[in-house]
């Protein structure tokens, strides 16, 4: 009866879900929950310990979360925010990527150098990648045979076989890598440099940077530019750039590779994400506990709403 | 002896270190050796600070292991042996190393010791500088084949001037010991104070006369003695002392006659690391610090980590193990190195010093760090920090 129960509950939920966007925050140990229409809080639910990559699977129905210091990976109900099992992670998970199947998950593990490859439906280890020092951006391929991996301190980004989990290349970028993404058509791999503060745009079939995106911002100092997040629109015309403490979201044209314009948002910016209709794309500012919500197609801020304490990653669900 | 075992530990580490996923060409050995200068002393005054038995070189151990594990993907090896010397042994040691072929030598030692080093090295060897703090280092003593990753005593007291002058603190009551390296120091605040507008209303000198020190009582007598000596000082709006030889600073906070903040050598503190440091990606550097050497980090392993970083770092840019092709390009304007500090860390090619922020740190936290945001510079703002091009006093000659 009680299956019964919230079987019906989730049916008339599913309109609801499609809304509901998902920010992590670091120190506050939780997940705000926020009404992608409305843009207004719904609530703020308890999730584990440093919560930091946040991802949904591609139904919708289960919710991830990286707890980097219990050491696992938390999978909640989006619906309900009720932990319905936990993932094997391998230690200090920071960010992950899925497949786009839904499975598996692979994980960056920062404090112990590997990627951690999880199934998610046995919730089984299948393999533990050694990569560079400090594993941190996940990327996958649109067809999901490549897994890339960047090195925060090797400062490489790492291609791997998603399914015999071999890496077969390494490209050197600039300082401390943070992020991998590639464009919807798979033709261009965008892997963001914190420190180096470039985005190096690799072919990713000949694995090798075809171009750097730098960044210049007048009465910003070169050291607060700091790349991290990238989200690429479906259409791959616009690049969207987290640039960390100078506050600002870049907009680049995913064609010439060109910035058109920097988008002032809240302090510290690091990662991103669009809805699905990519109508909106919500930013975490980590050093203002807030979200900014940015219109996609007019290029402006709209609105920033409040959300935990140290904001860090967020992802909207799916249709 | 003690020595022999610490090599002895080195090599089995090495073979211990992690072997290559896959079957790869026979890598190519970068060598490099950390060379530990320990001058017999006086414990320092906090029991919290005694120097661990692998001081230095367990920074060198985590510079060692990233570096391979980036090495795997280049079909590079690196390695680090470490030596143990006293100043008297110091230069045999430097010896055996060159005629064992390393190329590449940290030096944790006094400065004193440093420049000998460096002027027995010649060009047969670099020498990464990763202790001595002497201005007269990067200046008229400037040698072309060092490396400065340790901060000078200009940069540290600028880092902390700019923080006080943030504070509206501008009136210094300055203690200075009485050993040569806390004059070095003065010195630097001094010059700090002139560039950034503070002004020094009293300076005193704290003799070092010997004596007991952490006895039993000691306490007492610090109670008694510190207020005395700090009294009668013109208005000020903070202490500020310069205690390199570690005799009486630590005793200054809450001990001082007025009820005023105190800075330099205690209290408020510049330095490069701190192992409660957790921004900029630092906790997880922290952690496998401590996973390895089972301690937090102390500022001796960060600057040889970050100095055996740099060269992996060059190693793997220009994709070379050849030491004068690593040694132009550390010394290039197109190096750069990242150290957990929130920007890139490059050379200064007029005294071969790094460039990095300063933390201002508190006993358990990170107060702040310089350069302030407000102390602009057309170049670097890090050049806000230390002697800037047009102040330098070095000119490098061939190294005789």
């Amino acid at each position: 009866m009680k299956h019964i129960l919230t079987l019906a509950l989730c049916l008339a939920a599913t309109p609801v879900l499609a809304n509901r966007v998902f920010v992590s925050n670091e120190k506050g140990n939780d997940v705000t929950v926020l009404d992608s229409e409305t843009l207004e809080v719904i609530g703020t639910y308890p999730v584990g310990n440093r919560p930091r990559g946040i991802t949904i699977s591609p139904d919708g129905k289960e919710l991830y979360v990286c707890a980097s210091d219990d050491d696992l990976v938390r999978v909640f109900d989006p619906e309900t925010m009720q932990e319905l099992h936990t993932l094997p992670s391998g230690p200090d998970p920071e960010l992950f990527v899925l497949h786009p199947s839904g499975n598996p998950l692979y994980i960056a593990n920062e404090d112990d150098n590997l990627v951690t490859v999880v199934d998610t439906e046995t919730h089984q280890v299948l393999a533990e990648i050694p990569v560079g020092v400090e594993p941190e951006g996940m990327g996958i391929s649109p067809d999901g045979k490549v897994v890339i991996n960047t090195s925060e301190t090797t400062n490489m980004a790492h291609f791997i076989d998603s399914e015999t989990f071999e890496i077969f290349a390494n490209v050197l970028v600039d300082s401390r890598p943070r992020f991998a993404e590639y464009n919807h058509d798979g033709s261009k791999l965008y892997v963001s440099a914190e420190i180096g503060g470039t985005v190096s745009v690799i072919d990713p079939q000949a694995q090798e940077i075809v171009h750097k995106i730098n960044f210049e911002i007048p009465g910003v100092l070169p050291e607060a530019i700091q790349p991290v997040g990238v989200r690429v629109t479906s259409d791959g015309k616009k690049v969207f750039v987290a640039l960390g403490p100078s506050n600002r979201v870049a907009v680049i044209d995913g064609e010439t590779d060109e910035v058109l314009d920097y988008l002032l948002v809240g302090q510290r910016v690091w990662q991103m994400a669009f809805t699905p209709d990519e109508k909106y794309l919500f930013t975490t500012n980590g050093n203002s506990n807030d979200v900014s919500v940015i219109d996609v197609e007019a290029t402006e801020v709209v609105k920033s709403v409040p959300v935990g304490q140290q904001p860090w990653g967020v992802v909207v669900a799916p249709e | 002896m003690f020595k022999g075992i610490i090599v002895l530990l080195a090599g089995i580490w090495l073979i211990a270190s992690p072997a290559p996923a896959q079957e790869r060409p026979e890598p190519t050995v970068i060598g490099a050796a950390v060379l530990r200068v320990d001058r017999p002393g006086l414990p320092p005054i906090s029991r919290l600070e005694l120097p661990a038995e692998d001081l230095g070189f367990a920074g060198a151990r985590l510079a060692i292991e990233d570096n391979d594990t980036t090495g795997r993907f280049m079909g590079q090896d690196f390695e680090a042996e470490e030596v143990v010397a006293t100043p008297e042994t110091a230069v045999e040691e430097l010896e055996r190393l060159i005629g064992e072929g390393v190329a590449f030598i940290v030096v944790l030692a006094d400065d004193e010791t440093m420049l000998a080093l460096a002027d027995q090295a010649g060009d047969r060897a670099m020498l990464f500088n990763a202790a001595a703090r002497g201005d007269n280092l990067r200046g008229v003593d400037c040698r072309a084949n060092t490396i400065h990753v340790a901060p000078s005593h200009a940069m540290l007291a600028d880092g902390l001037a700019q923080f006080l002058m943030w504070k509206n603190w501008p009136r210094w009551f300055l203690i200075e010991g009485s050993h040569p390296e806390d004059a070095a120091f003065a010195a630097a605040l001094k010059r700090s104070a002139v560039k950034f507008g503070a002004r020094i209303v009293e300076e005193r000198v704290y003799e070092d006369t010997g004596g007991a020190r952490r006895t039993d009582s000691g306490h007492v007598q610090v109670q008694r003695q510190m207020p005395v000596f700090t009294q009668r000082a013109p208005g000020h709006d903070v202490v500020v002392a310069a205690d390199e030889a570690d005799v009486f600073a630590a005793y200054l906070p809450y001990q001082t006659w007025d009820p005023r903040p105190v800075t330099g050598s205690a209290g408020l503190v510049p330095r490069t690391w701190h192992p409660a440091m957790e921004a900029w990606g630092a906790t997880q550097f922290q952690n496998r610090f401590e996973e390895l050497a089972n301690r937090p980090m102390r500022e001796e392993d960060y600057q040889t980590w970050l100095a055996l970083r740099m060269i992996g770092e060059a190693a793997t840019r220009s994709q070379s193990a050849d030491p004068e092709v690593l040694k132009e390009f550390m010394l290039s304007e197109n190096f750069e190195v990242a150290g957990f500090k929130g920007q890139k860390l490059t050379m200064r090619d007029w005294d071969h010093q790094l460039r990095q922020p300063i933390l201002l740190t508190t006993g358990l936290l990170l107060a702040s760090v310089s350069p302030q945001e407000q102390y602009l510079h057309r170049i670097s703002q890090l050049d806000t920090l230390g002697i800037d091009r047009p102040e330098t006093e070095c000119e490098f000659r061939e190294p005789t």
